[in-house]
């Protein structure tokens, strides 16, 4: 290992490390504009620059490799010359409009102007303006307070996979830009406002909102996909501003995909803020009392099996607890949280979750993926994608929908027939998978929703066995999940049981008049002609399409404004954390459900929090283990478990068509609406305005 | 005075034939085989003895340069670029190479790519050099013919190809770095060293980045034996180069000269001596528009070569003298540089992005007398803190004029300011009449 004298301090440290993190590791600060340890290196804002014994020229240290003997210094006369030379360039072509920025209390180049910039400006030239430039519904671009880092440039360039910025003209007319007009369409374009160092990027719904110091901030983890991506919520006062991702090197590293970042707008439309009871045929507003009379009086003397619930997308697993717990008191077994019929096993655990891991990826080697495109499924998961193939010597195949992947990856057609091909090695891919170290399988919810959703189930399970994807230390089977509450809900075992019927079942009965109480936990996006007759109780929080079929509605609480349980794709359980109270006469919702069960005559038995994380762990041990993977076990699954059937030769598709709208949140968010109309084909469009 | 017999580029003005008959007559492709076949460490060795340094303006050593590309090929090729983006002001020399002398150049890449281990060079011609860059393919494709390069080129069993490739006229490509970016296709911007070409170059293989004059000589180094180049010129400064003097003297041109040859009697000799006659002179850019000025009193004794020169607080460069007289506005001249340097500068770094508008900005005032003689020193601290603080030299090549501008003509520019607050005095004097 390389030792180094920092400012006289001996210090040994990795082969491989920059002289700028060999400083930091030694505790002499040296500050930076254009470095950032997940871009790639570009050296241009020369505000690191070190001197070094021996070297003719100050060194930029954020580029320059450790050696051993080097002598650095980080805080002589030179040195601090050479920062206030460079805080003097910056800011003489910078607008110095910090009353009127956005990012004005959360700016590099205003903090480092505080600590190296000279008290007045020797520049008596006109400075250069930029002209505004137009990226995106969500990014606003001041180009004149650019400092011309980069970072933006390389986060497309290396993350996001999507070359869509660059530098164009020269000197000081250098502009970072897309050359052509157009706008920034990665589903990652969110984290160059975060990467942007001064206010050239900025948020474009949340300009002018708010200041970083008046809001209050919240750690959390987001809901709008199923990789559980760890966020911050920063509200003022009932309101929520914003949300920026949270360091988490497992799950998300520090990146968030645009939806989850921006779909916060969504969380102020549309709420359900107080309970209805239909009368008349027509939603009246009601208290909590009259609406709970009203699902007593359709409950009481009705036999268990007439009665079902279905758990929504984003939905909190202790209000699945609770539900579950209700109907089994009840008397009824129908319940299920796989809203979207998918065919996964809900007794082996190793079936539905993405058993690699997310960091576990980029020890993978090769990687098949079926029916799912992970660019808009879980583009955070997308970009860990993106960053093992950069790493080279890792094959991607794709049996599912011809998109771009931002990686290379073959294409092998959308027939689901050939994953047999695959399996017994008959398929060119099937050998590659064989003879790789590690390979994995991503199977996407697009593939098990279909009604042989069980038979591709069994089919990948064979493309596992058979190519060594099952081994000690390794298990390269995946489901890669779309909703943030189906893993939970599988786990809790909010699945039908001992003849319960699921997602389909149930919405059959409820035609037949089989069942007649359907209690909707947040489910949206049902078939509204079979559910005319059944008596529907509606609890969620945004009026989207669940709400129009209700009979009662109870006014729940959004995953901003509740303390709530979630497991991301891969199993890990995380807790996100109440930022602002729910509205109005809105409730948690496991205390809805619990209150609903003493008017029921069932009470539950537990008033708290704590007592239904208990319950949790009860039912599933992983609930006692936070923030962890619990690894499942690889048993037998497919159609002995969940009934057989044949792969149809239908194409293979993604289950989402529009990223930008998947749930109710996003459905209500006119930021969301704004990038359906920018980035869509006419399809997605509402409305007649085309 | 160089001899004829040590003239190496004899056909420089081109009135002979050009084609590789005429060059062959000369002496070019003679025993090329012969000087392949002593290998690759002859090569270098011989390099090294003829202590040639870099033409192109920084003047590291050409043997030096190739001994440290690695031993072993270790998968990748190796690559010989060839830098014929002369775009520095004043220099006019690898052009007449190109249109004149291509043989020489097409010969000693050859060689040179034996003495680095390359079978595949390129050059990088600037994109306004379209003539001299059709007179380069002429001659590679009659070398081509005749065998002298391609498969098995002079018989010698080495394969080597060359290749032309015209830029887009950028200043900033013809720093070797930026100029491999260029060469890939992308926007020429210099990067970062470490590391440096010969580890990881061209698509990232080790590379030999060489100006053209520097390549051009090698044939003739070899042939003669580098102790004949060695002992020309003074140590550590050998050899021949060729001079090109633009500016306030009677004959403008471009020739061949040892190295070491005193300023004013070259001056005298090749250029008809400065218009008006030696006490006329004002100063002198010795090296291209990037070195300081010299003023006439440092002229007087300068020797013409790398060291000569630095003793004069200036540089040899690209050997490109630009000769002002005094009828010269020196203010307006180096005003002038100092706008070339923030058009071409690539603006990737911040010094040298935000530093060189300034500058000039600063100049244009000073010119008009619009300014403060505290601005003088402001302007100077400014060229200090571009100065060593960039990627590339280009942010030095900016300051230097400048500095040199202070240093030697202050009164100049004190003067101009003086001049015009004086009549801002009077006309508030005439008002308050």
């Amino acid at each position: 290992m390389p030792k180094l004298t920092i400012d006289g301090k001996e210090i040994e440290v990795d082969a491989g490390m920059t002289v700028l993190q060999a400083c930091e590791q030694a505790g002499a600060e040296v500050p930076r504009f254009c470095y950032h340890e997940r871009l790639p290196l570009s050296g241009n804002c020369r505000m690191c620059l070190v001197e070094m014994e021996r070297a003719p020229k100050p060194v930029a240290s954020c580029c320059m490799p450790v050696g051993d003997g080097m002598v650095i210094h980080t805080n002589t006369e030179k040195v601090k010359k050479m920062r206030e030379a460079v805080m003097e360039f910056l800011l003489i072509n910078h607008p110095l409009d910090c009353p009127i920025c956005d990012q004005g209390g959360e700016c590099d180049l205003q903090d480092q102007a505080m600590a190296y910039g000279a008290g007045m400006s020797r520049f008596v030239e006109s400075k250069r303006a930029v002209p505004d430039k137009d990226f995106s519904p969500l990014i606003r671009g001041v180009m004149t307070r650019c400092i011309h880092c980069t970072r933006c440039v390389r986060f497309a360039n290396e993350i996001c996979g999507t070359s869509e910025l660059g530098g164009v003209f020269r000197g000081e007319h250098l502009e970072i830009g897309t050359y052509v007009d157009k706008a920034i369409s990665s589903e990652l374009s969110g984290n160059m406002i975060d990467l942007c160092p001064v206010g050239a990027l900025t948020s474009a719904p949340y300009a002018y909102k708010a200041r970083p110091w008046e809001l209050s901030k919240t750690e959390s983890v987001d809901v709008l996909d199923a990789v559980g991506c760890n966020i911050r919520v920063d509200a003022r006062g009932d309101a929520v501003m914003r949300i920026v991702p949270r360091l988490n090197e497992d799950v998300n590293e520090e990146w968030l995909g645009d939806k989850s970042r921006f779909a916060c707008d969504g969380l102020n439309r549309q709420r359900l803020d107080q309970p209805y009871v239909k009368k008349g045929g027509k939603l009246q507003p009601a208290t909590w009392d009259e609406a709970f009379a009203a699902i007593k009086a359709k409950a009481d003397g009705l036999d268990g099996s007439k009665i079902a619930a279905l758990a929504g997308d984003t939905v909190d697993v202790e209000a699945m607890t609770a539900l579950k717990d209700l109907l089994n008191a009840l008397g009824s077994k129908n319940m299920d949280c796989r809203q979207e019929s998918s065919t996964v096993d809900p007794n082996v655990r190793a079936s539905y979750i993405f058993n690699t891991t997310i960091a576990g990826i980029e020890q993978a080697d090769a990687l098949l993926i079926v029916g799912s495109n992970p660019r808009i499924e879980a583009p955070v998961l997308n970009a860990r994608i993106r960053k093992r193939y950069l790493m080279g010597g890792f094959k991607v195949g794709v049996v599912g929908p011809n998109t771009e992947l931002t990686y290379k990856a073959e294409h092998y057609g959308d027939d689901p027939a050939m994953l047999r091909d695959i399996a017994s090695g008959a398929h060119a891919f099937g050998k590659i998978l064989q003879n790789a170290e590690n390979p994995m399988i991503i199977v996407g919810a697009g593939a098990l929703m279909r009604s042989d959703g069980a038979a591709i189930l069994a089919a990948c399970k064979t493309i596992a066995d058979a190519t060594g994807m099952i081994k000690d230390g390794w298990n390269g089977f995946n489901v890669l999940q779309t909703a943030a509450s189906r893993v939970g809900g599988l786990d809790i075992g909010f699945a039908p049981t001992d003849g319960g019927l699921d997602t389909a079942g149930i919405l059959d009965a409820c035609g037949d008049g089989k069942v007649e109480l359907l209690y909707l936990l947040a489910a949206d996006g049902m078939e509204a002609a079979k559910l005319s007759d059944t008596f529907i109780v509606y609890q969620g929080h945004h009026g989207d399409s669940g709400a129009h079929l209700a009979d009662v509605i109870l006014p729940g609480a959004a995953y901003t404004e509740k303390n709530g349980t979630y497991v991301n794709t891969e199993g890990r359980v995380q807790q996100g954390h109440l930022a602002v109270f729910p509205p109005g006469e809105a409730k948690e919702d496991w205390a809805v459900i619990r209150a609903l069960s003493g008017v029921l005559g069932k009470t539950l038995p537990y008033d708290t929090l704590a007592q239904v994380r208990a319950r949790m762990a009860e039912i599933n041990p992983v609930f006692a283990t936070v923030n962890e993977i619990q690894p499942a076990d690889w048993q037998d699954f497919g159609p002995s478990t969940v009934g057989g059937g044949d792969i149809q030769s239908k194409p293979l598709k993604s289950h989402i068509r529009n990223y930008y709208m998947t749930d109710p949140i996003s459905r209500a968010s006119e930021t969301m609406a704004a990038c359906t109309a920018e980035f869509s084909g006419e399809a997605e469009r509402t409305g007649t305005d085309g | 005075m160089l001899h004829d017999r040590d003239r190496i580029f004899q056909n420089i003005y081109g009135i002979h034939d050009i084609g590789l008959k005429g060059a062959q007559s000369r002496g070019d492709w003679d025993k090329t085989k012969d000087l392949i076949a002593k290998g690759r460490e002859w090569i270098v060795e011989e390099m090294k003895t003829s202590g040639l340094r870099g033409r192109g303006g920084a003047g590291f050593g050409t043997g030096m340069k190739w001994s440290f590309m690695p031993k072993e090929s270790a998968g990748r090729p190796h690559y010989l670029v060839i830098n014929a983006d002369e775009g520095e002001p004043g220099t006019c020399k690898d052009r007449e190479i190109l249109r004149s002398e291509p043989h020489k150049l097409i010969e000693g890449a050859l060689l040179a790519s034996v003495g680095i281990g390359a079978h595949v060079s390129y050059v990088y011609v600037r994109g306004e050099f379209y003539r001299e860059a059709e007179a380069l393919q002429r001659a590679i494709d009659e070398a081509y013919e005749a065998g002298l390069v391609g498969k098995n080129a002079c018989g010698s069993g080495y394969d080597f190809d060359i290749y032309v490739h015209l830029g887009a006229g950028a200043y900033i490509c013809g720093e070797e770095s930026a100029l491999i970016e260029s060469l890939e296709g992308k926007k020429g911007q210099p990067r970062l060293k470490p590391p440096f070409p010969a580890n990881c170059g061209l698509y990232g293989c080790p590379t030999t980045v060489n100006n053209v004059e520097s390549i051009a000589v090698v044939p003739e180094i070899l042939r003669r034996g580098g102790s004949w180049f060695a002992g020309l010129g003074r140590e550590n400064n050998t050899g021949t180069k060729l001079f090109c003097v633009s500016g306030h003297v009677n004959n403008p041109c471009t020739f061949e000269e040892e190295m070491g040859v005193p300023m004013k009697e070259m001056l005298e000799k090749h250029c008809g001596g400065i218009n008006g006659g030696w006490d006329n002179l004002k100063g002198v850019i010795p090296g291209g528009s990037s070195v300081p000025v010299m003023t006439k009193g440092q002229c007087d004794g300068a020797l013409m070569d790398f060291d000569g020169l630095k003793e004069h607080g200036s540089s040899l460069g690209t050997a490109a003298v630009i000769v002002m007289d005094k009828s010269t506005d020196i203010v307006r001249a180096i005003t002038r540089l100092s706008r070339f340097y923030m058009h071409e500068s690539c603006g990737q770094c911040t010094p040298c992005r935000e530093g060189t508008g300034w500058m000039w900005r600063m100049l244009e005032r000073i010119g008009e007398g619009d300014a403060h003689i505290e601005e003088i020193d402001l302007l100077e601290d400014v060229t200090r803190r571009i100065e060593g603080h960039t990627i590339c030299a280009l942010g030095d090549a900016a300051a230097w004029p400048i500095q040199g501008l202070i240093r030697h003509f202050r009164d100049e520019m004190e003067a101009k300011i003086l001049a015009k607050a004086g009549t801002h005095a009077d006309a508030s004097a005439d008002a308050a009449e």
